[in-house]
């Protein structure tokens, strides 16, 4: 099987969940984790309808029409410029053979572009980025090159914008995801030592209820000292990989059982956040179930409960069971359990 | 997460069943609530699939869209909403009570008595999931600012007559939902979780089907287990077998079958023959994706209708009622649709009414239920014990006033300042005030300073005697907001509200809307 390449999805991803080695290894490693877990029969339930698909390309391509015209109308909108005639907009052509050849060609454009004083659209450019040893190829929606040797990153999502809103989470994420981008490209502009990265991000969403554009900038200051931290953090693959055992095979063609086995000795970091980013949810959920691991009932549990790290445990300190009582959240378990159990009347009130 | 609710979590993890966080309901429930399953067109925001609608378990009125893109459908199938929608919302209408209330006087600017209509009853809508909630919202701000032919002639895609009017209508509740205990519109998820803990994530709990499998699992089956099932179990052919109407559907679902039943539709569209078979398989499909849902919710109304009711749920519905009223008010008045966004002002005062609910919807549940109440004794904002001693002592005055001191034990250990107001319960529902004076080992001794009645010696039954259990509150029972009036944003304009700026206008609609 091909690896798969990181993308920047899985980076912002990653990003989310830095203490999951088992993602940082199979990401890195370009594992494709749908199959595997498919093998381990915990198949995620991610998959796009075709209907979306269908309308998020119109879309795309609606935004892009005209030359590029109507996307830097757009964005020098929203920076208060006087938007360029149709004619004032170059696309530079970016097509090369592999992404090695994909990222050079984008970088030369960038440098043209930036030397050359107008506006100009790189349409689905190609960006390298090294990611706790592994290079991964990133592919924004699109890179506006301004006058004044300004880089944009655009974002274009299928998430309506109503009334000049649109839902927070979403937006969130597409800034995460910029951030990465912004990233790469601003090892470009250092190894060109030309250009600007801005620190703000087009966000281009249709408006209401329709299919025309409307745009938005998301300041990427935030998102990107996070993201350049977290993933600063991830423990580079090579480590992860060095502390497993001999012959550990991720080949979705391998029996689940000897793949489970794989799986298990990179530790995981499982949250109920997992369900919503990472194929192999189902599968870490099972295991941090049947190892009562508290964490699966949400990530904040863990922080109430100090040091308890199991159910049985929890469930023993509330009972009384188990526990050093002078551990304060040992002492407010059996608290809270004593309250419980006398408002739903089951003991009689210790003082009645 | 309380930790208290965090250990109800656990406790359902070990007993493999949801377990209670309430002893009694906690919100209002109508005698015939109108339950809305609706289900949305993927990639599209708003753009309406199909729904389940109506107030008869057995009964629900289907309404289909079969062609997604195709505008007369849809304007076809919103109408059709609102025929079904409207006569519900707007029969409550007519039956009023009046009740008393003190505006200001536009002319002299005096305080004055007034006499105003309160619809006795109002509405309720019901939707499986938060994200119906949203929906409800969309839908509402969708439809609101279209225009009737009869409106604008010139209108260049007419609603249908009764469109906007639902779009207000499905807003104002979208609204009211927004205000925290209030009943006008819930998720059943909201309801269930607020009622029971399980032991899944509050994420996993979105998913009504797998939630009511922890509540009330069926035979043979742990509540983990059976919820398990329904999230995950698919057929031969990958499709979900107990589909959640998200609102959105299922991406195996949309591929797998919707898609070929669209084009076996436009197929049958473009050669005149078979429509309606094929209309009707279509009705047929997305009644297997609605059906579960609708069922469900009903499901979990029986196990809510099987709690008492908590005490101040009826004042709170109140408070519904009159937000139904007020808004009747404002379509009766003429006034434009909700403004596209709120102005500064008004945006201020609704956070501020929001906040006020907050805090009264917590001192009311706490009230209302022990197992509430423990959760705030936990975290040291109110105790409970038994009174060992009362001591009585007076006041200085020409006229002296009881201030007896009360001690009782507790293990609770609230966080009291010498000084700090506490406030209890009495059997006559109003609230007795108190100051903390001291604490010893295990006791606390507060000093009763009201709820006496006027004369020297305090009123019987209202100062504890020692051996009976008392519960004070570091909160206030009645934060802010006395009696129960419209909220601020629920003034309607043309009682004495400022007039809002300009009535938006319509959407534009071009044809570029859909694709
Ligand atoms: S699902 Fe498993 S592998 Fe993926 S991020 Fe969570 S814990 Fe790591």
């Amino acid at each position: 099987m091909p690896p798969r390449p990181l993308d920047a999805r899985a980076l912002a991803a990653l990003a989310a969940n830095p203490g999951c080695r088992r993602r940082a290894l199979l990401d890195g490693a370009g594992v494709d984790k749908g199959a595997l877990a498919q093998a381990l029969g915990a198949p995620a339930a991610f998959g796009r309808s075709q209907f979306a698909f269908v309308r998020g390309h119109a879309f795309e391509s609606r935004v892009k029409a005209d030359g590029g015209a109507e996307l830097v109308r757009l964005l020098s909108e929203q920076l208060g410029h006087k938007p360029p005639e149709p004619d004032e907009v170059d696309v530079p052509e970016l097509t090369a053979a592999g992404p090695e050849g994909r990222t050079a060609r984008t970088a030369l454009a960038l440098r043209q572009a930036t030397g050359a004083g107008r506006w100009a659209l790189l349409d689905h450019p190609m960006l390298a980025l090294t990611i706790a040893g592994t290079p991964a190829y990133l592919e924004p929606d699109a890179v506006v090159v301004g006058p004044d040797g300004g880089w944009t990153v655009v974002e274009i999502k299928s998430f309506a914008m109503i009334d000049g809103a649109a839902d927070a989470a979403k937006v969130g994420a597409a800034a995460r995801q910029a951030a990465v981008y912004a990233l790469a490209l601003r090892g470009v502009a250092d190894r060109l030592a030309a250009g600007r990265v801005s620190e703000q991000a087009l966000l281009v969403c249709p408006k209401d209820f329709s299919n025309l554009p409307t745009a938005a900038l998301i300041d990427l200051r935030k998102p990107l000292a996070t993201t350049r931290r977290q993933l600063s953090r991830l423990v580079r693959v090579e480590e992860i990989a060095a502390g497993l055992p001999e012959g550990v095979c991720f080949d979705p063609d391998r029996p689940a059982a000897e793949l489970a086995a794989a799986v298990a000795a990179v530790p995981a970091a499982y949250a109920p956040d997992c369900l919503a980013g990472c194929e192999l949810a189902f599968h870490c959920r099972e295991r941090a179930r049947q190892a009562g691991l508290v964490e699966r009932l949400g990530r904040s549990v863990r922080a109430e409960l100090g040091g308890l790290a199991t159910v049985e445990s929890v469930l023993a300190a509330a009972g009384g069971d188990g526990g050093d009582p002078d551990d304060p959240a040992v002492a407010a378990l059996r608290r809270a359990a004593a309250l419980r159990a006398e408002a739903l009347g089951r003991e009689a009130a210790p003082c009645r | 997460m309380s930790l208290i609710t965090t250990l109800a979590r656990f406790e359902a993890v070990r007993d493999g069943r949801a377990r209670p966080v309430a002893t009694v309901r906690h919100r209002h429930l109508a005698e015939r609530p109108l339950v809305l399953v609706p289900l949305t067109t993927a990639g599209e925001t708003g753009a309406p699939l199909g729904a389940l609608v109506g107030t008869e378990r057995t009964a629900p009125r289907l309404l289909t869209v079969c062609q997604p893109r195709d505008r007369d459908q849809r304007a076809a199938f919103l109408a059709a909403l609102a025929e079904e929608v409207l006569p519900h919302i707007e029969g409550f209408a007519a039956e009023v009570t009046t009740e008393e209330r003190t505006e200001t006087d536009p002319a002299t600017g005096r305080r004055t008595p007034v006499r105003v209509e309160l619809c006795t009853d109002a509405p309720q809508l019901l939707v499986p999931s938060a994200a119906g909630v949203e929906y409800v919202r969309l839908l509402g701000r969708s439809m609101r600012f279209r225009r009737t032919a009869e409106q604008d002639p010139a209108a260049a895609f007419p609603a249908p007559p009764r469109v906007p009017m639902l779009g207000r209508w499905l807003t104002h509740f979208a609204e009211r939902a927004q205000v925290p205990g209030s009943s006008l519109l819930l998720s059943m998820t909201g309801l269930l979780t607020r009622h029971w803990a399980t032991g899944q994530s509050p994420l996993e709990d979105q998913h009504l089907g797998s939630l009511l499998a922890w509540i009330d699992p069926p035979d043979g089956l742990s509540g983990a287990e059976a919820a398990l099932r329904v999230e995950l179990e698919r057929d031969a052919e990958g499709l979900l077998c107990h589909p959640p109407a998200g609102p959105a559907t299922d991406p195996a679902f949309d591929n797998k079958r919707l898609a070929p039943a669209l084009a076996r539709y436009d197929r049958a569209r473009a050669v005149g023959r078979g429509v309606e078979r094929a209309a009707a398989e279509m009705a047929e499909l997305l009644a297997t994706q609605l059906r579960p849902a609708w069922d469900a919710v009903w499901h979990g109304l029986d196990l809510l209708r099987a709690l008492p009711e908590g005490a101040h749920v009826a004042e709170r519905w109140k408070r519904d009622r009159w937000s139904y009223t007020a808004h009747r008010d404002r379509i009766r008045a003429g006034e434009p649709p909700q403004p596209r966004r709120d102005d500064a002002v008004t945006a201020a005062r609704k956070l501020a009414s929001r906040e006020t609910a907050q805090a009264r919807l917590e001192a009311q549940e706490a009230l209302d239920d022990p197992l509430v109440m423990a959760g705030r004794r936990l975290a040291g904002e109110a105790f409970a014990g038994e009174v060992t001693a009362v001591v009585m002592e007076y006041t200085e005055a020409k006229v002296p006033r009881p201030r007896p001191l009360v001690t009782v034990r507790t293990e609770d250990a609230p966080h009291l300042a010498e000084g700090a107001r506490v406030h209890r319960l009495l059997a006559d529902g109003r609230t007795q005030t108190g100051e903390f004076t001291a604490a010893g080992p295990d006791r606390l001794t507060v000093r009763l300073t009201g709820g006496m009645g006027r004369g020297r010696q305090p009123e019987p039954g209202t100062v504890p005697e020692p051996g009976e259990r008392v519960c004070w509150t570091l909160f206030e029972h009645a934060p802010r907001g006395g009696p129960a009036l419209p909220e601020p944003e629920h003034t309607p304009w043309t009682h004495g509200g400022p007039p809002g700026a300009m009535a938006d206008e319509p959407d534009p609609v071009t044809a570029e809307d859909y694709l």
